[in-house]
Order: C-alpha cells, then structure tokens, then sequence
C-alpha cells in the first residue's frame, strides 16, 4: 500500500511517547490531590467462610480514621464486576462487600483514613470473626455432589448451577462427531492444563475519587472501561448516573486487568458518604492476590483425521476455573473454542463443549488472550500429534485444514460472546504465505532437531497456528465525535480507551489520511464521560477496529460537510471530483481550492455560522480474525532442565497495519508475556488456598535478559470491514508461546509437557520418564 | 529530620521521617515522574540516578542520600528539549504504557555515560532490572541503539 495512503501504514511517532518519557504526570497518580482519605484494605486469611461479626470500635477510635465500610453499611447490591456490556454475560454474583469470604484475598472491610499510615494501622485493630467453612480448590472436586457450595446466596443470577459450582455450561455441535471419528484414519486425544497468572501491568491499579465544585462525583481511575465504570458505579452505589464523571488518564498497562471495577466503586462510596477526595492503590502483592488472573483450563482435544491430512472431526472439552467469582466465566470459556475451532473448518464434525466452575481460589477474568490462549495451548499440541501419527508434516497439516478466504466456520454462529454467535465469512487471509514466510525465517527442515557443541544441549523447533477476532460483533459499539478549528487542525472526542497501545494515534493517522491533514494537527481527547461519546473501552482487540472505525465514520461525515461547503463556494454541483489533501479541498474538474482553515474561518464567522463536526458510531456485525503463525527455536538443557528459546518468528496478518511500528510493538510485547507464562510465571498455593508468591522476586515476568531474538514479519491483508483495511492485533500473539514452545521441546527431545508452565522440573522429571518408558 | 539534596541540580530541602524512602519522599515533593510501587526493588520503575548509578528510590532510605545528586527522568531533557535517549524512546516504538519509560530511560543515560558502544548483550544486562510488560523490550532496545547514534551524531 506503499504510496497510496499518506499516512495509513506509516510509523507515526506515539502522541503522547515523547511527554510519557520526559516524564510528564499523566497518569492517574501523579495528581496531586489534597486531603484525600487514603484507603487499605483487610483481605480474606480463609478460603473460605461466613464473617460472624466485624469489631471495629477500636479503629474508629483511632485519629485520623474517617470510614471503615464492610457488608454491614454498604449497599448489597448484586452485580458483576466483570466491566463487559450491558446486559453483562457474566453472573451477577457478588456485592461490594459480601458477608461470606470465598478466598484467601476477599475484600472483607476497606478503612479510609487521613494518611496510608493510619489506615494500615487502623487494620491492626479490626477483630474479624469467621466461622471457617469448608473450601474446595479442585474445579472437577467442585462439580461433584456434596461439594461445598460456594455461592448460595439469595438472589444471584446467572449462574447455570449453583448448587454444582457450576458457572456456565456451554455445548455446540456441528454434524455428527462419532460418525466423524469412525470414519478417520486416525484419532489422537491428549489433554493439557494451563495454570493461574497474572497481567502485572507494572502501574497498578488505582483509583482517585473528588467532588467537583457543583459536588459531581469525579472518578479517576486506571480502566480499560470508563464508560462501564459509571455505569456499574452508579449501579452498585446508588450515586445517579448524572452525577458521576469518569475521567481515563494514561494507563499504565492493563491486558484485561483494568476491564475489572474493583476499586472504583468503593472509592467512590467513600466520597459520597464523606464528602472528601479519597485514593486507592493497590500494592503489588494486592494486584497478585486479590485483583484478577487469567482462567487455568484444562482441556481436553480429540481430532479425527483422514490419511491425507484432511481433519474430519474435532472435539473440545474445557474445564475452566473461574476462581471465587464468575466474572467473565462464560465468555472466556466459550472464546476457548469460538476462537480457535474455526481455524479448522475442514473438519465438518465439531463438538465443543466447555464447564465453569466456582473454586475457593482468586478470580479469574478477562487476560490478553481471553481464552483462546488456553484452547491453543492444547489445540496446536494436538494438531502436531495427529502429523507425527500421520507421518506428515506440521506445516502440511496446517495447510491442508486452515480456514480460507471466502470460508466460513458454523461454530462462528454456533458459538458467541455467552451467547449464539454471528454468521461471518472470512474476507482476508494469508494464512499459506504467513506459514511460509515464518518457516523460511527459522530454516524449517524435517530435520530441524539440532545437536549443540555441548552433549546436554539439544535445539529444537515448533510452531503453532493462531487466530483471534476484533471486537464483539453485534455488540460492541464505539463512537466518535471530530470539530473543524480555524487554523484547519482536528479536534477528536472519542470514548476509544488507550492503555498504551497507540489507539490514539492510530485514531489520529485516520482523521488525517481521511481529512487530508498530517496527524500532527489533530488532536486526540479520548475517553472522559462528560465530554467525549460512548465507547465500550479496551478490550476483544477492538481499538483500531471498533474505537477506529467509529472514527473513521465521523470522519467520513466531516469530509461530506467540508465537501458541501467548498461545492456550494465552487458553484459546482456535486463533489464527485473533489480530493482532500494536505489540508485543501481540491476540486479536480474545475481546479479551484480551499484551505480547511479558510473553511473555517468563513464557517466561523463569515457565512454559515455554524461549527463543522460530526458524530459518528460503529458497529460491527463481523469479527474479522487477525491471524499469526508462530515458529521458535528453543534449547534444552538436558541436565538442567532449562528452556531457552533462541529464535522466535511470528508471521502476523492484520490487516493493513495502520502504524507498523505500533504493530510490531504489539506482536513483541504478546509474545513475550507469552513466553513468561509458557516458561516461568505461575501462581503458588499454599495448603490454605493462599497465594504465596505476590510479587516479581517468586512470581518471574520476562526481563531483558530473558528474551529470544524475535523476529515479527508483517503479511499485508486488506479487511474490507474495517477502516482502511485494518483488523487488529493485540490479543492474538499471546497464543503461540506455549503450543509452539511445547511443539519446540517435543521436537528437541521427545517429550511433551501436559501441564503448563514448562519449568526445570517438570522438564526434567519427563526426560526421566521418558528414559524409563 | 530535615536535609538537603540536589534534585536535577537544584538544591531542595525536605524534611521526612528516619524510614521513609526516597521514592515517597520524591513524590510527595512533586517528582511523580518516579513511578513504581513495589517496594522491593524488583521493578525497576522508581530508578533515579543517584551520583550517576541508577538506584531504585524504593529501596532507598532518602536519609542514605542526603546531600547527594539526584537525576530524575525530567532532569536530562524536557518535552521541548528531549534528551537523544528520550527522543529514541519515542520514535522507535520504546514508549507502550510508558510507565516503564522514565526509569528505563535513566538506566540507559547511566549506560551510555559509561559505555558509549555498549553492545546488545551490555544493553539486555544493563536494563535487566527495568519490568516493562508492553513492549518485549526489543523496540527499548533498537531505541538505545538509535540514541547512540543520534549522540554520536551531536544530535
Ligand atoms: S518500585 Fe522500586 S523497584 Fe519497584
Ligand atoms: S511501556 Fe508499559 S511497562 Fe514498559
């Protein structure tokens, strides 16, 4: 698309890049905020157990402590904090504070106090009666009859089966899966299991809480949903609508975290009922126990194949654990096979069937990924294994059954968001030029097992396949409003919520290649509720595609109104032949221009009278599927156990990536949290159900020094849905690390790993396994 | 207790408690370009350069400190007048979230005062103890790399 476009496809230098690193306080707590009650908060040392009695008296007699809030004085008011759309899929199943604790890590009580210290304090003197139940953290314990019940609370809603622990239970079929099976040549079955994780976005998450000067509650606060958090704020604390103002600075990160209200609604509580400004941060070791983490699944996956490759049927259970609370038990499960069965489509017998089920450990939510990182997990590690049974090779196989352009998938409408899902067919793919693309890069051979000059160090090479969606379809909508100033720059107004991906300068490169003005002259204002349109926030990859297309659409419109002006001053009659560029309207048929800030000057304050601007939404009724396929090479240290991947290569397709930089820095940025998880960050339980690893020292996210070279290689796709062709990006890649690093060691040794992450120790305990087999 | 520290080099005087630390020190006085919240030296988000060396401030006692110099992030370039570093950072897609930024930034400064050819392998070592979840830190990196040249280059 080189020199079609000015400046889609360019690498546009981040908008706010140069003031985040010169330091510039942009994010939620680098505002000063005077007087503001600081808030703590006493978590949960069972796993499980109904609050007797809450001895406070001794704390409010401490100076300096303003409010201390529990079950007992705040409103019990069900609702998710799962910060999804309205009607949420998620249950409604737990209040602001609950009576009963259902892990080690449930907020019991918060205390406002004048300083962090008091507060800290004031904890020390709350006496907490429990009366302990029982807990049960094993899911398939938790489905059985006589199990603990978790969540037998009056009212919720749902919940499939609560008396089973039973969140969801989800079932699609499509044509006849035994039939399938006895008719392949082969069937391979395995079953992996993927663990509890953290985001750790290293800015945590933190919430400010003001009254304004007309006593309007004002909500700063680090979300991927400002638009959520009103809403569920006013839901869950009664405050209306109308008084509460969202406000999303810079964030500092939050792959899924950051959807969650966990902290808004009582920092806001604190303000209604004091009338002071309040602050609440979590600490690190907070962020681990007792925000939300990604679902460990297990799954199991059976393929039937022909001898020539061709899938016949496929066949997926998941088991996913949503910890203590449903929140985004249902979607999360159901993207287990939404988003990656119909990589498959050959395969016309498809069963998938999924159960969520309530644990006495953290909750899971939604993570970068969501889902379909554990369904590739086991996916791709089977798929290997039907090729090796086969004797043919991975890349064929993968060849052979990939969706196509022009393809559809039944499980597309089988299977939604928690819902039935939306017919859609693929319009772009390059799945065939990304495998060989990736395959060329990391010298794939049949022979690709390698020796190294050390006896104990073995190379291998695996890959995996990989798709994802952009946004919800049918659901998720974004809107945008653009103005028109004198001197021809744009305002933008839009609810799109940046975390740090870029979307806002994504935003500006299409105002300024649809507005024929560089981007440096439009200026982004996102995400504020009183000032910027609706937008559902960060998540389902839907940045560029929903926040962007909304963009685009508003865009579109102003170009329409600019058009109109400049024909009714050209005395032309239709602008058919109009450009715009380099901010001029340029009628090509009789040659005459004008400027966009002459536009706007004349509409200004000469004739007209009136502000040009436009309001755009967008709603998508496809999820086109970005795609990816993954190649590393990994080393294994035979007497160590140790994992080394050497040379990671993901072959990308996007669309038409809009700011290849910003791309190539979501591709890098996936894969390496990927990698953490596939090798070395996992959750430690103690006997208690207790997380005993809150923080970087025991819990190791990758540093510099933990990375392969990657290599990242951009196949461009035009995506006719979406604006200037573009899909998205930021999910997708997280899915390769682990089938691909574990396809890698099958290679390099022999061994496959059913139990993420592939530490030392369970490496080494399978060479020696595998020895004595 | 009351003392004083060269700050970017100007000369303050704060006053703080026996055990507080210097990154709350620094943030309570206005520094919020100091991130982190750790508190075990384990992120890297609160690096300053403390006489040069980068230090995490929050596992420093700001009474360890008194009297010494202190280079935050906003002291080796502004918006208008960013250091090469800073200017790399922004331009080759260093800069995610850019909460990571301010202290990877003075880790690198301290880098190339020492090392003005590191190699990658010296680059990876020295921003070791610098987390960032967003970029994978190839693109820091190829930043520090081009800062090299925009220096050499009297950029
Ligand atoms: S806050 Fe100092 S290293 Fe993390
Ligand atoms: S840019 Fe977000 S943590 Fe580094």
């Amino acid at each position: 698309m080189e020199g079609f476009f000015k400046y889609i496809g360019k690498s546009v230098e981040k908008i706010d890049a140069l003031a985040l690193a010169t330091g510039q306080p942009l994010f939620t707590d680098d505002m000063e905020i005077k007087n503001a009650l600081q808030i703590k908060s006493l978590y949960s040392p069972y796993a499980h157990a109904i609050i007797e009695d809450i001895e406070e008296e001794e704390a409010l007699k401490i100076p300096g402590v303003k409010l201390i809030l529990s079950y007992k004085n705040t409103p019990q008011y069900l609702h998710t904090t799962a910060g999804q759309g309205w009607p949420e899929p998620s249950p409604y199943d737990t209040c602001m504070f609950n009576r009963k604790v259902r892990y080690v890590g449930d907020r019991v009580l918060t205390v406002a106090a004048e300083t962090e210290e008091i507060a800290t304090e004031a904890l020390k003197h709350i006496k907490v009666n429990y009366k302990i139940l029982p807990a049960v953290f094993d899911p398939e314990e938790a489905m059985k009859e006589g199990a603990p019940v978790i969540h037998d609370e009056e009212g919720i809603s749902g919940v499939y089966d609560a008396r089973r622990n039973l969140v969801a239970h989800i079932e699609v079929k499509t044509g006849d899966i035994e039939k399938g099976f006895r008719e392949s040549d082969v069937v391979v079955e395995d079953t992996f299991e993927t663990h509890y994780a953290q985001h750790c976005p290293i800015e945590p998450h933190v919430t400010i809480t003001y009254l304004d000067e007309y006593g309007r509650l004002v909500i700063r606060t680090s979300t991927q949903v400002p638009f959520h958090v009103r809403r569920i704020v006013s839901q869950v604390t009664g405050i209306p609508l109308k008084d509460i103002r969202v406000i999303k600075p810079r964030i500092g990160g939050g792959f899924g975290v950051k959807q969650e209200i966990i902290l808004e609604e009582i920092c806001a509580y604190t303000t209604y009922l004091t009338g002071r400004p309040a602050r609440y941060l979590y600490s690190r070791e907070e962020e681990f126990i007792s925000s939300r983490t990604r679902h460990p699944m297990k799954i199991k996956v059976k393929i039937g194949a022909k001898k020539d490759g061709t899938f016949n049927a496929i066949k997926m259970y998941a088991l996913s654990n949503t910890g203590a609370y449903g929140t985004h038990g249902l979607t999360v499960a159901s993207n287990t096979g939404s988003k990656t069965l119909p990589l498959y489509n050959k395969a016309e017998n498809v069963e998938f069937i999924a159960d969520v089920v309530y644990t006495n450990l953290p909750v899971a939510g939604a993570y970068r990924g969501y889902g379909a990182t554990q369904g590739y997990a086991a996916l791709e590690q089977v798929v290997d294994e039907v090729a090796e049974k086969l004797g043919i090779s991975p890349i064929e196989i993968r060849k052979k059954n990939h969706i196509r352009s022009g393809e559809t998938s039944p499980i597309f409408r089988a299977l939604g968001e928690g819902r039935e899902g939306v017919t859609q067919y693929i319009q772009s793919e390059s799945l065939d030029r990304l495998i060989e693309a990736g395959a060329k890069e990391i010298s794939w051979s049949e022979n690709r097992r390698k020796k190294t000059g050390k006896q104990s160090k073995v190379r291998g090479i695996g890959m995996a396949m990989l798709m994802q969606g952009s946004g919800i379809p049918a659901v998720d909508m974004g809107a945008a409003t653009i103005k028109l100033n004198e001197d021809g720059s744009f305002n933008i107004l839009y609810g799109g919520t940046d975390i740090g991906t870029g979307l806002d300068t994504v935003v500006a490169q299409i105002v300024g290649e649809t507005l024929g003005t560089s981007p440096d002259k439009v200026i982004v204002y996102a995400a504020d509720t009183d000032i910027t349109p609706f937008d559902k926030g960060a998540y389902a990859s839907s940045g560029t595609f929903v926040s962007g297309g909304a963009v685009y659409n508003a865009a579109l419109k102003l170009r329409e109104q600019v058009f109109e002006y400049a024909r009714e001053k050209f005395n032309e009659f239709d602008t058919k032949e109009f450009l715009i560029e380099d901010g001029e309207v340029i009628s090509k048929r009789s040659g005459r221009r004008i400027s966009l800030s002459e536009i706007a000057y004349e509409t200004f304050y000469v004739r007209k009278h009136q502000q040009l601007m436009a309001t755009a939404s967008f709603i998508s009724q496809s999820s086109p599927p970005p795609f990816a396929v993954h190649f590393v090479e990994i080393e294994v240290d035979t007497e160590t156990g140790q994992i080394t991947p050497i040379k990671y290569v993901a072959a990308v397709d996007c669309g038409i990536p809009i700011n290849p930089e910003l791309v190539k820095g979501q591709i890098i940025g996936a894969i390496v949290n990927g990698i953490g998880y596939a090798l070395t960050e996992e959750f430690e339980f103690g006997k208690s159900g207790k997380m005993v690893n809150p923080n970087f020292l025991y819990y190791r996210i990758p540093s510099s020094r933990d990375i392969p070279e990657i290599v990242p290689i951009i196949i461009e796709t035009y995506e006719p849905t979406g604006a200037y062709g573009a899909k998205s990006v930021a999910e997708v890649n997280i899915n390769g690390p682990i089938p691909a690093i574990g396809n890698a060691l099958y290679n390099a040794t022999g061994i496959r790993i059913h139990k993420t992450p592939y530490t030392p120790e369970k490496v080494l305990k399978a060479l020696k396994d595998n020895i004595n087999k | 207790m009351k003392a004083h520290f060269t700050i970017n080099g100007e000369k303050k005087e704060f006053e703080f408690s026996e055990g507080e630390v210097l990154l709350d020190l620094l943030r309570r006085n206005g520094y919020t370009e100091v991130k982190g919240n750790c508190y075990l030296g384990t992120c890297g988000a609160c690096t300053v350069l403390i006489g040069g060396i980068p230090r995490a401030s929050c596992v420093t006692l700001a009474a360890q400190v008194v009297g010494q110099e202190i280079l935050t992030v906003k002291g080796i370039g502004s918006i208008k007048h960013p250091h090469p570093i800073q200017k790399a950072f922004a331009e080759k897609g260093a800069v995610q979230c850019g909460f990571c930024t301010p202290g990877a930034v003075l880790t690198a400064y301290a880098l190339l005062k020492n090392n003005p050819s590191p190699t990658v392998e010296d680059i990876k070592i020295a921003l070791d103890g610098n987390l960032c979840r967003c970029t994978g830190y190839i693109q820091q990196i190829e930043a520090i790399k081009y800062a090299i040249e925009l220096i050499k280059g009297g950029k």
